[in-house]
């Protein structure tokens, strides 16, 4: 029953419905490059590098979330989309499917991929140059700046910035610079890289819903993976081994997950795998987010991932059996796959893996 | 001397002076607890061959003295337990032995213990020569009088059969398909247990000998004539699979067939129930398999006895589980599956799965530390000086 739709994807992502449900798309390699150079979830990136194509099914939490978007008010506050559900269910997944799509519409993507990652194993930590009592972290801030810049290129030249930013003493940027420049400032400066970064949400955020026509008008979708590593606790130290109040990306992400601005959406997805100090049994958002999270994203939409139903695993068994992925020949077999249905339990992550070594 | 031409093979004489009384008792001596893996040890294995170490110890009359008391002391029990003395049965002594004497000693051959004599003193054998010094048996001289003169008897079978052989071919009715004695489900008697009915030692060249004898009397067509005889050198081995009980299916309110049943692994105890008509799901202590056992290889253990019944999606399973590790966790649910597994399936099917090792508990348990030694294999380091 699986399909794939081997020509132009620009709309197809529009046209997605629920009888496509089960079915894959092909995305573009150029949406690929572009959109997600750090985006996809990394066996996902292998199964590309090896299939030379990036295959990705649709599936109803993705259909549900691209309807939403479709059907919002972008005139109002951004509504919250949270995606939860049980480990390697395709939370990452659904939530790309649905990025996919907003690209393909135009909209401003900020992308952070794994939020985890700002919060533990961070090989640097200065103190900030703004504000005292917050640490910055330099490179993580730079590599987000890089990506971003990637994906969002033909925006940079249109927006403008509405203040004056004084980086250091010698170093400002003035009123009206495209942003592109700021960008270039934070990718250049390490030391600001933080700052820039708050900087330049803050700019998206004033401008999104600004102009309603015109040159300036976009929509802004702000995608963040592992929402629940913002609220949850930090694994980094200080150099005298004391635990940091304040991480300046963190909180400007915060900043960004209030809807005080309009003209965009918020989809979120949680994490359990990269999270620090949390259970492997807990998958839902209260506790996953933990109280204080849950109170800032409050109110949200929640949309569930769960493990694929009959319909799905067919697809994706018989996707495998096209691609020659499942090379024992028992496996092609009904045994063999009764066999990976019971092994695997229809998740999707633990079916990969099980036909990676088949 | 008259033991010539008797089928001797034991001799216990009891009194002085009598031959002749050559009964051939075969015993069977109660088998211990055996251990679950089916090798099969006789229980002469681990007793020394006492009988055959010396001349009498126990005079006759000690014997029979012992034996009056055990007697009396049987009805005396009986009538301390309250039942009836006529019809006290070694199993009903052994029991109340067992609740007037409790014991905690581990060894359950320490135990105390109250048997018919003939079971306690050894069998031994009687003074074999007379008043003048000469012996009973013409084969006295050989030092293994009943081994050989066995041997003596199996070849007097095997000649009367030739003869049989010549008269019938002399009469033209010679035919070679006769009945033959069925020797499947049996083996031959181990060298212990021959040991212990001759009474003697005999070395492992004399025992293959006999067994070389016995094999050549059964290559004959006509050994059916001797199969009683024959038949008292093999011992009958248990149908495996007639062992296991089967735990009852049950049947819920709703018409669904169920069955429960508990396996163990290494100190994990586990406890399941398999309902019918399900749709393959597996929860384990109130979680999904996928969550309690992330490791591949404790799913592919919970598989594999659905895997091979072959009725993968047709059942629900329910099961608790506690103890040990996740591998030992998975071996104990594996065994309980199978055993409940056995209602719902074929006999065939059943032997087929005990080949397989799916009936079978695994018997290794965690070695004991032992003092002077790190752990269980590893010593502490060796100094030199």
């Amino acid at each position: 029953m699986h399909f794939l739709f081997n020509f132009d994807n620009t709309h197809l992502s529009t046209y997605h419905s629920e009888g496509h449900s089960g079915q894959y798309y092909t995305l573009p390699p150029t949406h690929i490059q572009k959109l997600f150079p750090y985006g996809l979830p990394p066996r996902f990136q292998l199964q590309i590098k090896t299939f030379n194509e990036g295959c990705v099914m649709v599936r109803p939490p993705a259909l549900e979330l691209i309807s939403y978007l479709k059907r919002a008010d972008y005139s109002k506050p951004p509504l919250r989309y949270v995606l939860y559900g049980d480990i390697g269910t395709g939370k990452t997944m659904s939530l790309c499917h649905a990025l996919h799509y907003c690209y393909s519409q135009g909209w401003l993507i900020v992308h952070v991929p794994d939020a985890h990652l700002w919060v533990k194993n961070c090989k640097e930590l200065l103190p900030s140059s703004s504000r005292p009592s917050r640490f910055d972290q330099p490179i993580q801030a730079s590599q987000w700046l890089k990506n971003f810049k990637i994906t969002n290129e033909r925006f940079l030249s249109k927006l403008k910035t509405t203040q004056r930013y004084v980086w250091t003493k010698r170093e400002s940027t003035e009123k009206g610079q495209p942003l592109g420049e700021l960008i270039d400032q934070g990718v250049n400066r390490m030391k600001s890289s933080s700052d820039v970064v708050g900087a330049v949400l803050r700019e998206l955020r004033l401008q999104a819903g600004g102009a309603t026509e015109g040159e300036g008008a976009f929509k802004l979708a702000v995608a963040v993976d592992g929402v629940n590593a913002l609220w949850g606790k930090t694994s980094l130290k200080k150099e005298d081994r004391t635990m940091p109040e304040e991480l300046t990306l963190i909180h400007n992400l915060r900043k960004m997950m209030k809807n005080n601005w309009s003209g965009g959406a918020i989809l979120t997805a949680l994490s359990q795998t990269g999270s620090v100090f949390k259970p492997r049994s807990a998958y839902l958002p209260s506790e996953l987010l933990g109280e204080e999270g849950f109170d800032n994203m409050e109110p949200f939409v929640p949309v569930s991932v769960s493990n694929y139903n009959e319909k799905e695993f067919e697809s994706c068994y018989l996707y495998y059996l096209d691609r020659n992925w499942l090379q024992h020949p028992h496996s092609r077999s009904e045994e063999g796959k009764k066999e990976l249905i019971f092994l695997s339990n229809k998740n999707p992550s633990i079916l990969e893996r099980l036909c990676a070594f088949l | 001397m008259a033991a010539s031409g008797c089928r001797g093979v034991r001799s216990i004489l009891w009194k002085y002076g009598s031959y002749g009384k050559n009964l051939f008792v075969s015993r069977s001596k109660m088998v211990p607890q055996l251990p679950l893996r089916q090798i099969y040890v006789a229980s002469s294995l681990w007793k020394k061959n006492l009988a055959a170490a010396g001349p009498q110890k126990f005079t006759q009359e000690f014997i029979d003295k012992q034996v009056e008391e055990f007697e009396v002391g049987k009805r005396h029990l009986a009538n301390m337990m309250g039942e009836d003395p006529e019809t006290f049965t070694q199993e009903d002594i052994d029991r109340s032995i067992a609740y007037l004497f409790p014991s905690g000693l581990f060894e359950k051959r320490a135990r105390p213990v109250m048997k018919h004599p003939e079971e306690i003193f050894p069998k031994q054998t009687a003074i074999q020569w007379d008043a003048e010094g000469r012996p009973f048996h013409f084969l006295f001289y050989t030092g293994k009088q009943s081994y050989y003169s066995l041997l003596h008897d199996v070849y007097e079978k095997i000649l009367a059969i030739e003869r049989h052989q010549d008269k019938m071919r002399n009469k033209g009715l010679f035919t070679s398909d006769t009945k033959q004695i069925l020797l499947t489900g049996s083996r031959w008697l181990l060298k212990e247990e021959i040991e212990e009915n001759l009474v003697e030692n005999i070395s492992v060249q004399d025992y293959m000998r006999l067994i070389q004898l016995m094999e050549l009397l059964l290559s004959m067509p006509y050994c059916s004539l001797e199969e009683e005889f024959i038949l008292k050198f093999r011992k009958q081995l248990e149908v495996q699979s007639s062992k296991y009980e089967i735990p009852a299916l049950q049947y819920d309110p709703q018409g669904v067939a169920f069955s429960v049943a508990d396996g163990r692994r290494k100190s994990a105890k586990a406890s399941i129930t398999l309902r019918d008509s399900g749709s393959g799901n597996i929860t384990i202590n109130g979680r999904n398999y996928l969550h309690y056992f992330p490791v591949l290889q404790n799913r592919e253990q919970l598989m594999f006895p659905l895997l091979f019944v072959g009725m993968m999606g047709r059942f629900d399973i329910e099961g608790s589980v506690e103890g040990s590790g996740h591998s030992a966790q998975a071996g104990a649910l594996r065994l309980a599956i199978s055993r409940a597994l056995l209602s719902f399936v074929s006999e065939g099917e059943v032997e087929k799965m005990r080949q397989a090792g799916l009936l079978t508990a695994d018997p290794r348990i965690r070695e004991r530390k032992k003092p002077g030694q790190e752990g269980a294999r590893k010593k502490f380091t060796w100094k030199k000086r």
